[in-house]
């Protein structure tokens, strides 16, 4: 692959990591995953209901992309740890996207219990990959426990304000030795290609794509969005400056 | 004995295991997981570990989210 996007020890040709949350149903959600060309795509766990459907699973395993449980919902580090275990348990897939949060109302990551979380899914063997604040120092803690990637958030989950402290993405980005994934926040083609320009390694995203009014159109752009950031961070942009600098010969 | 399925309490024989639970509820065989008492009991362990009076099973799959 040209420019392999690798967590752990898989490799990914797309950077656009999708959520399934949010789709009004799973036809228009199998359009949109083609359309974004993702190969690892996130999915809660719930009680089993009574329709007793299995859809999602059936449907992301149909179309070849691997399923990335998370431990959305959950407040502790022992119902998200409790929560990982299960998902082991029906995915059979060592990787979680841990999810810790405060309250409803932000959906902020709870720190201190996503760190503890996060140590103890490390040491029993997960793949682990967190949704963490936009936290310079936090992000260098979980990778220090052992996690397989940092996941900043570009603003609260659902909110589609994109990323509304750049710096603070870039000072991950250059003290990490694990992929840094922009979680959360985006909200349109825009979002998604400066945090690729920022230096990220790939986008998760869901709500953009789901809650739009043509999710799959909105898939494609952010296909592309991901694509065309990563191009302009690996081509290296010009400088900015001050004046203006001519572009056209003097005489 | 009574035991309390995904919130909902059933009437089931004295001696049942968590396979007996997940029959009463139509559990698909795949793509799901069972904790009981807040402990994951695993696939392989479904027939063998034996319920108790006001134990709570609790069985999960994956759904739409994130």
């Amino acid at each position: 692959m040209d420019d392999p996007f690798v967590i752990a020890d898989r490799e990914f040709g797309s950077r656009l990591i999708m959520g399934t949350g949010g789709a009004a149903n799973l036809a228009v959600l199998e359009r949109s995953l083609l359309a974004a060309g993702t190969e690892l795509t996130t999915v809660a766990m719930r009680r089993m209901d009574a329709a007793g459907g299995t859809g999602v699973l059936d449907l992301l395993r149909r179309l070849g992309i691997e399923p990335l449980p998370n431990t959305a919902g959950c407040r502790t580090a022992a119902e998200a740890v409790l929560t990982a275990r299960l998902a082991r348990e029906a995915l059979e897939t060592n990787w979680v996207k841990l999810e810790v949060v405060a309250d409803e109302r932000t959906l902020l990551p709870d720190s201190v219990e996503l760190l503890d979380a996060a140590q103890q899914l490390v040491d029993d063997g997960f793949v682990v990959l967190p949704y963490t604040n936009d936290d310079p120092v936090l992000a260098l803690r979980l990778e220090e426990v052992g996690c397989a990637a940092v996941m900043p958030l570009g603003s609260p989950i659902g909110t589609g304000l994109g990323i509304r402290n750049p710096h603070n993405i870039e000072l991950i980005v250059s003290r990490a030795g694990v992929p840094v994934i922009l979680d959360a926040g985006i909200g349109t083609a825009s979002d998604a290609a400066q945090a690729m320009e920022l230096g990220c390694s790939a986008v998760l995203l869901a709500t953009a794509v789901t809650r739009a009014q043509d999710p799959e159109r909105m898939a494609a752009a952010m296909r592309g969005a991901v694509e065309a950031g990563r191009s302009a961070l690996l081509a290296g942009r010009i400088p900015q400056r001050f004046w203006a600098q001519a572009s056209s010969p003097a005489r | 004995m009574l035991v309390v399925v995904n919130g909902t309490e059933r009437e089931l024989a004295d001696g049942s295991t968590v396979a007996d639970a997940l029959a009463v509820i139509d559990a698909p065989p795949t793509g799901i997981a069972v904790a009981v008492n807040g402990e994951v009991v695993r696939r392989a362990e479904w027939a063998s570990t034996a319920l108790a009076q006001g134990g709570s099973v609790e069985v999960l799959t994956a759904v739409q989210g994130g």
